[in-house]
């Protein structure tokens, strides 16, 4: 277990060591923020409250989502794909601890760094510029801080099992480009999931994407309650669960089968 | 001059070459091609969801809209597909390998620029073109000579504007030796913004992006003029015949910069 929370922290002092990176992230998804916010202000002005979001529920979850890019770390995550490519996964595989665990103790100490760096202060700045829709019970907060964690782990989970694809195929960049575009919209991430037609929202509010970002941000928002919230929640828990597991299998069938290449 | 027409041959067989390469791997390319073009098409699902809920933004409705995007779309991706790859470059600056550059007494932007070529964006390049197309045949375009010129000029300019983007922030990158986040907020960005109508945008971010990195000169503005629409911000009319000149100083102002980020290349240490 030592050797897990030291990795947790590896990942932590890992990428605080870009400073500049970090700074210059956080501008693009500041910027990016406002042009969001003016898009989906201008769309509330033609049409009223669309599917429950009003202005500031709106501006909330245009904000909350700038700062779950970099906390969930959505888009660019090749690391574990490019070490299958080049071979040293085998490396990584000789160790004496849990190579899946290994990687998620890191990718948890990764997450606390871009929470705190890149995840609170987009939310802050556009709290200034912006009424932004805060929950006041404790409960929502506490629910939010469990769902938050939760996305964390489906969204790892998920990318361990895309990147383990990198055993099959020879070039990672297609699956890569493919499950980029998947989770900008399906997750919520593009615009709230409600927004679709209601067949298509329940479809993708019951896929693994939803669970990282629209999940947390319907907690926060508040837009469930009673057993719709739990349901919300134990979904999420669901796909952690079967995610991690599906990737233990995906990697035990990599182990046995497929010659690493680069040897 | 000859200078430059030897560029352009040397970049010509540079990028031939490496078409030939790609081609020779048919299915693949193939298949990333078709792969890219149904990936991008989600993209304008987005677009498309939100204008479920309203007849139009802004005063634009879906077809209007969507030339924007067409136009910005065809330029961004005809852009990354030539100079996607300047993103990396900042990798060979860090670890010396743009010596090897400096040694060939060949333009140092041209054996950049040939160095690569994601021919597999070519689907990204098609998606866009679709929504042009949709967007031609939806929207009521009163057609004019005029407006028939200046279509394919919007477009051509907006395709350097963003080459010229690209270029701008690999240069920078001969400073921050890093990946340069800030350039998607005008690559990658300034195409999400020019999407929509500057009018939904507040003042700095207009100014940001009619001014600074001059992207609404090359939709925006001449969208209004295809459209035959009013401009609710009251710029002056001839802005919307200005994306040649505006994209003409925008690039020369790149390949300067880029000439001024080459000198301060030191190499590394060891």
């Amino acid at each position: 277990m030592a050797a897990y929370v030291a990795l947790v922290r590896a990942g932590w002092r890992r990428w605080s060591a870009y400073r500049a990176a970090t700074l210059s992230g956080l501008a693009t998804n500041v910027v990016f923020g406002f042009l969001r916010v003016a898009v989906l202000l201008a769309a509330l002005d033609a049409a009223g409250p669309i599917a429950g979001y009003d202005r500031s529920t709106a501006i909330t979850y245009a904000w909350l989502g700038q700062g779950l890019i970099m906390t969930l770390a959505i888009w660019r995550w090749v690391e574990l794909a490019t070490r299958i490519h080049s071979g040293d996964v085998v490396t990584d595989l000789s160790r004496p601890v849990d190579l899946q665990g290994a990687y998620l103790a890191e990718d948890l100490g990764r997450a606390g760094y871009q929470l705190v760096t890149r995840g609170v202060p987009p939310f802050l700045i556009g709290a200034v510029a912006y009424d932004v829709r805060v929950p006041g019970g404790a409960a929502t907060w506490l629910l939010f801080t469990v769902s938050l964690s939760l996305a964390i782990v489906v969204s790892f989970a998920m990318r361990f099992v895309v990147n383990l694809g990198a055993f099959w195929v020879l070039d990672f960049r297609g699956l890569h480009g493919a499950s980029t575009v998947l989770v900008t919209v399906a997750s919520g991430f593009a615009v709230p999931l409600a927004f679709f037609p209601g067949w298509l929202e329940t479809l993708l509010y019951a896929l693994p994407w939803a669970a990282m970002v629209q999940a947390p941000i319907d907690v926060f928002l508040e837009r469930h309650t009673g057993a719709g919230l739990a349901g919300v929640v134990a979904l999420q828990a669901l796909w952690s669960v079967a995610l991690l597991g599906a990737g233990r299998l995906l990697l035990h069938a990599a182990t046995r089968r497929v010659v690493v290449q680069g040897g | 001059m000859t200078n430059l027409s030897n560029d352009v041959v040397l970049y010509r067989r540079l990028v031939g070459a490496r078409i030939r390469s790609q081609w020779q791997y048919r299915a693949s390319f193939v298949l990333d091609a078709v792969g890219s073009f149904c990936m991008t098409a989600i993209d304008f699902v987005v677009v498309w969801a939100l204008f479920r809920h309203f007849p139009a933004l802004d005063g634009w409705t879906l077809p209007e809209v969507a030339l924007l995007y067409g136009i910005s779309g065809i330029g961004i991706a005809v852009a990354d597909l030539g100079c996607g790859h300047l993103e990396e470059l900042y990798l060979d600056i860090r670890s010396g390998k743009f010596d090897v550059v400096l040694l060939r007494p060949v333009s140092t932007l041209v054996q950049v620029l040939a160095a690569d070529l994601a021919l597999r964006r070519v689907g990204r390049v098609l998606q866009a073109t679709a929504v042009l197309v949709y967007a031609l045949a939806a929207a009521d375009v009163a057609w004019t000579p005029a407006r028939l010129a200046l279509l394919p000029v919007g477009v051509v300019c907006a395709a350097l504007l963003y080459a010229a983007t690209f270029v701008l922030w690999a240069g920078i990158s001969f400073w921050t030796l890093g990946a340069n986040e800030v350039g998607n907020a005008f690559t990658y960005g300034g195409n999400t913004m020019t999407s929509y109508p500057l009018s939904v945008f507040g003042a700095w971010l207009r100014r940001l992006y009619a001014f600074v990195v001059p992207l609404a000169f090359v939709t925006y503005f001449p969208g209004l003029y295809l459209l035959g629409k009013d401009d609710p911000l009251g710029y002056p009319r001839w802005f919307q015949f200005a994306a040649p000149v505006v994209t003409t100083a925008y690039v020369a102002v790149a390949l300067a910069f880029w000439r001024f980020a080459v000198r301060h290349y030191r190499s590394t240490g060891s």
